[in-house]
């Protein structure tokens, strides 16, 4: 007779012994809101616009990452820095930067086109939006908080210090 | 009839109810707690400690739930097909005894509604009621896989039944009655699981089977039938249907228990009155446990060695159980 073809009891009660050894095992769970798996180090989250030690923006409204962002998400729109009020170092910042994170793929190259380093893809993956306004993150919303020992922008500084847009940088350790 | 005897059958009665009704908020919660270790999760734990408030917030969610009714269904018997299915498994629990007898207030009140002297008959019959709510919900559901959901659970029943009830003749041959708390009492000195080990296995797998558990759960396949009889149940109908499965797996457990393990007794010793419906949950939640624990391992049967497995070999085992316990009786003497 052809059933069973390959169970037999012993099968079985070894399938059995295996479930129930596995109820002793440690759950693999882990409690997501409370408990927070630590992301890799190229994790791609929610972007940022860095500053630099002293406050200034690192964003030069390049829009270079406009350019190369393959979903049209970013917005950059830029002005002229003058001394009395002085936003990035070099000649122009960004005065308005969008990013529509609806749009967003989370691809990097914002990251990779970006000059200055300004903008930063970050481990924060908790996005929820009510709107769709709401997925829009402005500037103000991307820019990180002012360091310590920084001042806020805009600064108002000593003439000829800040004339370079593109600082001096290391190759990428990571 | 003295009026004290209609108050005490009626609290009886409120507290079988009763058990049925807890016995699937929490049977609900205890099988995902069980499969979620067996799965290495923790389970659910998010309503009250340890997830104790789970089935309430269940309940509470499937009431607000729209009550549908699809267009072509046959309302009266869409309507009436849960009730048929939760009926007869409240009501099998009026002959399990949970207990001999206690005094309280100097009045011997007895730990079952009643002892009838064909009690397994009745737990045979009243089973099988069970598959006309199947049919019924398939059948007015108007829907393919609702309709083949009722149809198999039709097809499994009328195969599987025949070694269910096969297999609760070894107890009563033993015990010469058909009494379910003669069938305990006969049980002090030893278990009729070790004598009659082949029908308790008999009566475990058909039991699954009859109560549409995995690995048998045929009529409710999710990846075939999406949900087989009660695809088009919603809010409390689907509830209903729910719970009438949990209350089965309770009452299959209970039978087995009270069958095959000695019911609500301990073997060798005599313990007190009181004690013995614990003693009886105990085996509950272990045969329980069983279940869950099959489900968790076992995948589900091809419809064909289903049939082939409950005629070619259940039936055959089953007889050839019968027919062996009785010669064995008949050479005793």
């Amino acid at each position: 007779m052809a059933f069973p073809e390959r169970a037999n009891a012993h099968e079985l009660i070894k399938g059995l012994w295996i479930t129930f050894k596995s109820m002793f095992e440690k759950p693999v769970t882990i409690q997501y809101p409370e408990v927070k798996r630590p992301v890799k180090a190229r994790f791609r989250g929610r972007h940022v616009l860095n500053r630099y030690e002293n406050g200034l923006e690192k964003c030069i409204g390049c829009a270079l990452c406009a350019a190369a962002c393959p979903a049209n998400a970013i917005f950059v729109e830029a002005s002229e820095n003058t001394d009395d009020e002085r936003y990035a170092p070099g000649e122009r910042y960004a005065s308005t930067y969008e990013i529509n994170l609806l749009r967003c793929i989370y691809c990097g190259f914002c990251e990779d086109s970006c000059p200055t380093e300004a903008i930063t893809l970050e481990d924060n993956y908790e996005l929820s939006f009510d709107s769709r306004f709401g997925a829009i993150y402005t500037k103000e919303r991307l820019l990180v908080p002012v360091p310590e020992n920084g001042k806020p922008t805009p600064q108002a500084v000593q003439p000829g210090i800040f004339t370079r847009s593109v600082p001096v940088m290391a190759d990428p350790v990571d | 009839m003295e009026p004290a005897l209609i108050i005490e059958w009626i609290i009886k009665s409120v507290i079988i109810l009763l058990i049925g009704v807890i016995g699937t908020f929490y049977g609900t919660l205890f099988e995902r707690k069980v499969l979620a270790r067996i799965q290495v999760r923790i389970g659910p734990n998010r309503a009250g400690p340890a997830g104790i408030f789970q089935p309430v917030a269940d309940g509470i969610k499937l009431i607000f739930k729209e009550e549908l009714i699809p267009a072509q269904a046959d309302k009266l018997m869409f309507i009436l097909a849960p009730i048929i299915t939760v009926l007869p498994a409240l009501i099998i629990w009026a002959v399990i005894p949970w207990g001999s007898q206690i005094v309280i207030a100097g009045r011997e009140i007895k730990l079952y509604l009643a002892d009838v002297n064909i009690g397994v008959l009745y737990l045979t019959a009243v089973a099988s009621i069970a598959v006309y709510g199947i049919v019924i919900a398939g059948w007015s559901s108007n829907n393919k896989y609702a309709l083949l959901g009722g149809l198999r659970s039709s097809a499994q029943m009328v195969s599987y039944e025949l070694a269910l009830g096969l297999s609760l003749i070894g107890p009563i041959m033993l015990t010469g009655s058909m009494s379910l708390v003669d069938i305990v009492e006969a049980q002090s000195k030893v278990w009729y699981v070790i004598p009659q080990f082949v029908a308790f296995i008999i009566f475990i797998i058909t039991g699954l089977a009859e109560i549409n558990r995995s690995p048998f759960d045929m009529p409710e396949a999710e990846q075939e039938l999406t949900a087989g009889y009660h695809a088009e149940y919603s809010g409390m109908k689907y509830a209903l249907f729910m719970m009438a499965e949990y209350i089965k797996m309770i009452v299959i457990s209970a039978i087995a228990a009270t069958l095959f393990l000695g019911g609500y007794r301990l073997p060798f010793i005599d313990i007190p009155a009181f004690l013995e419906p614990l003693v009886f949950f105990i085996k509950i939640l272990i045969l329980l446990y069983s279940i869950v624990w099959v489900r968790a391992t076992f995948p589900r049967f091809r419809y064909d060695r289903l049939m082939a497995f409950g005629w070619k070999i259940l039936l055959p085992l089953s007889l050839a159980n019968v027919f062996v316990t009785a010669i064995i009786l008949v050479l005793k003497g």
